[in-house]
């Protein structure tokens, strides 16, 4: 058995946080594919998203999962590119699954 | 997080000179306004200072206005006049109907009242808080008397409910039933009470179905909005035994009744329209109220017949939703007259206050035969109205799957959040999860907007997407004029023939069956059809024959739907033709336009590779300048020229076998997938990166009539017109065409 956390992800595969880190959007390989599919399909309640209030600027935000219930905002977390933004979100949703703080 | 504090819309989509549009604001917090009229130039993204996408016209409207808020009053019901229950209330009376809950655990839900909540006045019967059914009496001196089955219904099954109010006793029975053909285990349940009261008579409140009156003003505002299908809806004059009860089902009343009878609605006719039917002899017809869903299969549906003109006798229900919408119903806050000499174009009234802007477009089309010049964008008000206050970023938890990347939400889709009043888009549910099959315009949209981003593609969409071409159109110095859908629908081929050419949006995905063939008969007639988009011609809408400004869309048995319509409800209300993709009706997008829908995808956009078909002599004229093997692998969407969605070239599905594929897509990545009409059984290489049917196909045909069609098959296209200054393989290629499409010179058959 390896050390693998939640859903059978291996905090091990430091490859496809490289992987993810230099190109966030856009082509991937398989390995990469299956993990983003199960970071990103995580349900409505929490779910992270950015909000753009003017161009050039993205702030973390969570879904409340009720229809119409409040986004709410991380005034703390902004960035200034979507890549950034999906860098952030990628460690905390790797820390979710692997049960591991990144050290990346 | 401030979200948007001015907000309006118009009353037409479109109007020529001499035309009034009339535009309804509210404002939350600003008390006065700068209103004027801007005709757009550019799409987003394509001038440095986003100001400069507008040009201001001077017109009457320009000035300061007033700000005040104005409300939306969404869920649906029916209002039916001069219906007393209280008429004869020294007997008392019954109400009673069959229902199919879909959203039991809202706090109160009316199926039938005459109650006045600002008297406390009046009976209601309901689905208390518990989703039982009770009935409201409510007295005189303020009071109200509740009498409940205390048993919630089961959402989704069929149940007969019934109350009666005897006076002299003032005994009440409520039956609660499930009907046959569920598995679930339900009892009926009664309650029976002597509440002694007798309810008063609500002043000047009408009866409504599946809401009740907050009070006697008007118009009218409802609340406790039902959830659910209702069907056969009767009152009568008494306290009726539930074997009597049994017998007003029926959809003939028995003649022992019919003195005691006070209505019977039959919903199974009229559907076509917003009116309901009494089959009493009382006559007492009704009105709908933010168009609740028609041809709804009723609780004697069999499965043997899918059309409801068939077998209307199996369509009485009605599908009430808490958030329908069809009609804000604003007051006007100022009137324009299109000035005679305003050219025809895109426009928008700008709405300032602060540094707050917000703008409201409209079309200002020809008069009808007076063509400025002989080239005309065909606006895709349709599918601008099919994605109207679409929420699928925020309400749908797939999307970051579908698209590959985080949903980054505006101010506006905030807004759209907080406020589900405004009404939701044919993409979307309504909060009891069925479908929402009806789109209207009368409403703020706010995603009709110049400078929209769409939350979860993060892509220009539609509209804004729309305002790259004509952005392009500006800057070249390309005389145009504009027309709309609606024209099209209305006027058919009379809305195009002026016109030697005709441009599209970038994505005109939702056609009438009169726009479909109007657009036929202008090929037919020698037109020449410039399709700069992708997952156009997909599918059928239905106008509404007499109410404006609202399409119908049934997501039937096949494409990429968003929810899928119920089984037996796959025919439009409206006008009562079968819904779906053009494709299953016989008419793939190839047939008109050479390409259609193959697969989409939402992270990055590709480029397209020259095919042999540019070395064609016949397309010469498309390619003059251009030596690039590779064309559009830059531009403001993706990144390239092919993407989002894209059409292909198919000649089973009736592209024309000479038409000439003069450019290919490639290198698009695993998140591209094929529509589920492209997919008849599933396998593991259905992703574009091991699909080769996944891609966009530029291509060009003569039409046999003197005319051609060219079709770029990818959404992107237009997002890379602007890019080094306009000067690029993209840019080149559509002058090209249009250079070519302008000359009157005929385009010769290429079969002799």
């Amino acid at each position: 058995m390896t050390d693998h956390g939640q859903a059978g992800v291996d905090p091990f595969r430091m490859d496809l946080v490289e992987e993810f880190r230099h190109r966030p959007i856009g082509a991937h390989s398989g390995d990469l594919q299956r993990l983003l599919n199960l970071m990103r399909g995580e349900p409505l309640k929490g779910k992270y998203v950015l909000v753009c209030a003017k161009p050039g600027t993205w702030m973390l935000a969570q879904l409340s999962g009720v229809r119409g219930g409040p986004v709410s905002m991380m005034e703390h977390e902004v960035f200034h590119s979507r890549e950034q933004a999906e860098w952030a979100v990628f460690k905390l949703r790797w820390r979710r699954l692997t049960g591991r703080q990144p050290d990346f | 997080m401030t979200t948007p504090r001015i907000i309006g819309y118009a009353d037409q989509i479109g109007a020529a000179p001499g035309d009034r549009l009339r535009f309804m604001v509210s404002c939350e917090g600003i008390d006065r306004y700068r209103a004027d009229i801007v005709r757009i130039v550019a799409g987003v993204g394509q001038t440095k200072d986003p100001a400069d996408q507008y040009r201001t016209v001077e017109t009457t409207v320009d000035g300061l206005y007033p700000g005040r808020f104005q409300p939306i009053h969404s869920g649906s019901f029916a209002v039916v006049e001069n219906c007393d229950v209280f008429a004869s209330s020294n007997r008392g009376f019954s109400v009673q109907a069959l229902i199919w809950p879909t959203l039991s655990s809202r706090a109160c839900q009316a199926l039938l009242s005459q109650w006045c909540d600002e008297e406390r006045a009046g009976f209601a019967l309901v689905l208390d808080g518990q989703g039982a059914l009770a009935l409201m009496l409510g007295r005189a001196d303020g009071s109200v008397e509740v009498v409940s089955t205390g048993v919630p219904v089961v959402e989704r099954v069929w149940h007969f409910v019934g109350a009666s109010f005897e006076t002299a006793s003032g005994e009440v029975n409520l039956y609660q039933e499930p009907l046959a053909g569920s598995a679930h285990i339900t009892p009926a349940s009664v309650a029976k009470s002597a509440t002694g009261l007798l309810p008063a008579r609500p002043a000047a409140v009408p009866l409504l179905i599946a809401a009740a009156c907050r009070n006697n003003s008007r118009p009218l505002v409802g609340l406790w909005h039902f959830n659910g299908k209702i069907e056969a809806p009767r009152i009568a004059g008494r306290a009726l035994t539930r074997s009597e009860m049994e017998a007003l089902r029926a959809p003939n009343v028995p003649s022992s009744l019919a003195p005691e009878l006070i209505a019977a609605w039959d919903f199974s006719e009229d559907i076509e329209t917003d009116r309901i039917r009494d089959r009493s002899p009382n006559r007492l017809d009704g009105r709908l109220v933010n168009l609740p869903a028609r041809a709804m299969t009723g609780h004697n549906w069999t499965g043997t017949e899918m059309n409801w003109s068939h077998a209307r006798d199996q369509y009485g229900a009605i599908h009430f939703h808490e958030d329908d919408l069809y009609d804000a119903a604003w007051e006007p806050d100022f009137t324009l007259t299109l000035p005679r000499e305003l050219r025809s174009g895109v426009y928008a009234a700008r709405l300032q206050a602060g540094d707050e802007a917000e703008h409201i477009p409209f079309f200002v089309t020809r008069p009808r035969g007076e063509p400025s010049t002989d080239l005309v964008f065909l606006a895709p008000t349709a599918s601008y109205m099919a994605y109207a206050n679409e929420r699928a970023g925020i309400d749908a938890a797939s999307t970051e799957v579908l698209t590959g990347h985080l949903t980054a939400l505006s101010p506006r889709d905030l807004w759209l959040n907080a406020h589900r009043e405004a009404g939701y888009s044919l993409y979307d549910r309504h909060a009891d999860s069925s479908g929402v099959c009806y789109s209207s315009r009368l409403r703020p949209i706010m995603n009709l907007r110049c400078d929209h981003i769409q939350s979860w593609s993060q892509f220009p969409w539609q509209f804004s997407a729309d305002m790259h071409i004509i952005g392009w159109l500006e800057a070249a110095g390309h005389r145009y004029d504009v027309t709309t859908d609606e024209e099209l629908h209305r006027h058919g081929l009379a809305a195009l023939a002026p016109y030697r050419v005709v441009i599209t949006g970038t994505h005109p995905e939702y056609y009438s069956t009169a726009m479909w063939d109007a657009v036929r008969a202008y090929l037919g007639e020698g037109g020449r059809l410039i399709y700069l988009g992708g997952n156009g011609f997909y599918w059928r809408i239905a106008y509404h024959r007499q109410l404006p400004g609202v399409i119908e869309l049934r997501r039937a048995e096949d494409g990429i739907r968003d929810w899928t319509a119920e089984p037996g409800e796959y025919y439009h209300s409206f006008n009562g033709e079968y819904g779906g993709l053009w494709r299953r009706l016989g008419r793939p997008p190839q047939l008109l336009v050479g390409v259609g829908m193959a697969g989409q995808g939402f992270d990055v956009c590709s480029y397209f590779r020259r095919q042999a078909g540019a070395d064609d002599p016949r397309a010469a004229f498309i390619f003059k300048g251009i030596e690039d093997e590779i064309i559009g692998d830059f531009g403001l969407i993706g990144g390239g020229a092919a993407g989002i969605e894209l059409d292909r070239y198919d000649l089973g599905l009736g592209t024309p076998s000479h038409a000439l594929v003069l450019a290919r897509s490639e290198a698009h990545t695993q998140m591209y997938f094929p529509g589920p009409e492209e997919v008849d059984n599933v396998m593991s290489n259905l992703d574009a990166a091991q699909n080769p049917l996944v891609r966009a196909d530029m291509i060009f045909f003569e039409t046999g009539s003197g005319g051609a069609v060219f079709s770029t098959g990818s959404i992107a296209w237009s997002g890379s017109l602007s890019h080094n200054n306009f000067d690029n393989n993209v840019a080149r290629i559509t002058a090209n065409l249009l250079q070519r499409f302008r000359d009157p010179a005929p385009f010769p058959s290429p079969c002799g």
